[in-house]
């Protein structure tokens, strides 16, 4: 899928095989797959559970590695480097929103925030500060003090999409973000990923499920059997 | 330091299973400190015994006497610098559990001998004065709250006096305090002039010699001598090394060392199963959040420092603890009454509990802090 040649690309995958092993058996999840993804854009990954959706997305966010091709993201080629180098670049480049939210159980609703932060050289003050920030973004600078636990599923989801765009990261990867929300947390929650999309021009690849999620995005592929297209295929 | 809030959070997540497993640690490292005490207490006596003193006693035990005559002919052995005679009293102070020993001495040769003793010369003097003085050590004055000028009674089991009588009566002249922690400062000394003339028996017999070299290299040589002087005679000798001789007496007991590291050792393998499965299941139950770590950037080694810093925190809280503790109650002194006069924690085997603590770290940390560190990210975000 290359239609968006002329626009700058960010997501380039090329020839992508994904091959698991589970004992003797060996389960092809993609095959031959490329892909371009322009900046800016606002990508709806769809199909059929076992598709590879996911697998793609974890291809493309450094999760994963391929078992053929190549995976590049703003010019560089991630499935060839180091673990640590990998680490570093997901740290640096790729915010990830996942769809049970996987936020610390143990941190405030600031610390969950906080911890890509971690791993950067900014000051605790600082840390704190640009938290705050992304807190705000996504309306929840009153709740900076509350666990998980004493947050709805809408707001540990803002949690999460705060935790992702903390960094200011190039790509937003989010995987189902709205499936384990009821009609009104997850328009919440689509809205904050186009805003994000249209006002800070965050490059969003989401994977879904859901027709009326995809319908905000500005693209929708459609992957099925480890191969894509643009309509649905039945 | 910006981790310490992300491995202290970890370990408030099941606060009952950490408490517990920190307290198992507590109750250990209370033991490693308190059995260390203890076995201090045994090795006292060897490891303040000097390089350079050999004691010479009767070949066949301890208890036969020598004759008080040979301390001319063993000075006179090449390679002695000085010798200076003790003898058992073995009296009672009150009641039999209000055990110290008691020993009739040279006063003029005490303190050179033992200059870990130490004396005022005001109290030195007065013992000189006083034929029925005594001096006592600090500890021994201070455990049954004796002041100068007190007459202390004892009662003798072994030397009955000339008049029959059992009851020796001593007037506390001087007291003396230890030159370094681990100084034995329960002895009781009594003029040896004044215990001869007035027992009824064993006049000029005394119990064991203490003898100075000039060189304590060569102090094996100057045993062997002495006792080649003394063979075939009426009173053969056995002279040793007076930190053998002092260990000696401690193994009549048994080996103290051995049992006590038995035990310490049974107790540190059991607590590293605790606290080594607490970690296992630690890092398993948050396999799924260990792999967000590692997704939002964590490398590798962080996510096994981070194991590795919950397990450090884990036993550091409780060794601490425990440590502290084991001061505390062994701060409050002899838990005998008597029969450890040097009861302390030393320094060193504060540091060994502390290093004791990092590797236990280590140890009950690193297979699950391998585990982690070896996670693959999509697959245990699928989990």
């Amino acid at each position: 899928m290359t239609d968006n040649s002329t626009e700058e690309t960010l997501v380039k995958v090329h020839g992508v095989d994904k091959v698991f092993k589970r004992g003797s058996e060996v389960i092809h999840v993609l095959g031959g797959l490329d892909l371009e993804i322009p900046k800016g854009e606002f990508l709806a990954l769809m199909g059929p559970s076992g598709s590879g959706k996911s697998t793609l997305l974890n291809l493309i966010g450094g999760l994963d590695r391929p078992s053929e091709g190549r995976v590049e993201v703003g010019g560089q080629r991630i499935d060839k480097l180091s673990n640590r180098k990998l680490a570093g670049w997901r740290a640096r480049h790729v915010g990830l929103v996942f769809q049970f939210y996987n936020l610390m159980p143990v941190l405030s609703a600031q610390k969950n925030v906080e911890l890509p932060l971690l791993l950067t050289r900014l000051s605790g003050t600082e840390r704190k500060k640009r938290a705050a920030i992304a807190l705000d973004i996504v309306g929840l600078s009153h709740r900076t003090g509350h666990f998980p636990r004493q947050l709805s599923g809408g707001e540990q989801q803002r949690t999460g999409i705060a935790r992702a765009i903390v960094t200011d990261p190039t790509l937003l990867l989010c995987d189902e973000p709205t499936g384990d929300l009821d009609r009104q947390s997850g328009d919440e929650i689509l809205d904050l990923l186009q805003a994000l999309n249209r006002e800070q021009g965050k490059t969003i690849i989401m994977v879904t499920h859901d027709n009326h999620a995809a319908a905000r995005a500005t693209r929708t592929l459609y992957l099925n059997k480890g191969r894509l297209s643009s309509g649905q295929v039945d | 330091m910006k981790y310490f809030y992300l491995i202290f959070s970890s370990l408030k997540r099941k606060k009952i299973r950490t408490g517990l497993t920190v307290l198992s640690i507590v109750v250990a490292f209370v033991l490693f400190g308190y059995l260390t005490a203890i076995r201090q207490a045994f090795d006292a006596g060897v490891e303040v015994a000097g390089a350079d003193r050999l004691i010479v006693r009767h070949k066949v035990s301890i208890i036969q006497l020598l004759p008080e005559a040979y301390e001319t002919r063993i000075e006179q052995i090449e390679g002695v610098d000085n010798a200076v005679h003790s003898t058992w009293f073995g009296g009672i102070y009150q009641e039999p559990k209000n055990f110290f020993s008691q020993i009739p001495m040279e006063p003029e040769e005490l303190f050179d001998m033992y200059p870990e003793y130490i004396l005022s010369d005001e109290h030195k003097a007065a013992w000189l004065e006083t034929r029925s003085g005594v001096i006592a050590g600090r500890g021994l004055v201070e455990r049954f709250g004796w002041k100068l000028g007190d007459r202390i009674p004892i009662n003798a089991t072994i030397w009955i006096k000339k008049d029959g009588g059992r009851t020796w009566e001593f007037d506390l002249v001087g007291i003396y305090d230890g030159a370094e922690k681990g100084t034995d400062t329960s002895q009781f000394f009594f003029r040896y002039d004044f215990f001869d003339e007035t027992r009824a028996g064993g006049t000029g017999q005394v119990g064991w010699y203490t003898v100075r070299v000039t060189d304590p290299d060569k102090a094996a040589e100057v045993a062997a001598a002495i006792d080649a002087g003394f063979a075939n005679s009426a009173a053969e000798t056995k002279a040793e090394p007076e930190g053998a001789f002092v260990q000696g007496f401690a193994n009549q007991i048994g080996n103290i060392g051995f049992i006590i590291m038995s035990i310490m050792s049974a107790v540190f393998f059991t607590i590293l199963l605790v606290a080594g499965n607490t970690m296992a299941y630690t890092v398993r139950e948050r396999t799924n959040e260990l792999a967000v770590l590692k997704a939002i950037g964590f490398t590798d080694r962080g996510v096994l420092g981070l194991v590795l810093g919950e397990s450090f925190a884990l036993t550091f809280v409780g060794g601490s603890i425990g440590l502290g503790l084991a001061w505390l109650l062994v701060s409050t002194g002899d838990p005998t009454g008597g029969s450890f006069p040097v009861f302390y924690l030393p320094t060193r085997d504060l540091f060994f509990g502390f290093l004791l603590i990092a590797v236990m770290a280590v140890v009950a940390g690193l297979i699950p802090a391998l585990q982690a560190q070896k996670l693959q990210i999509a697959d245990a975000l699928r989990r």
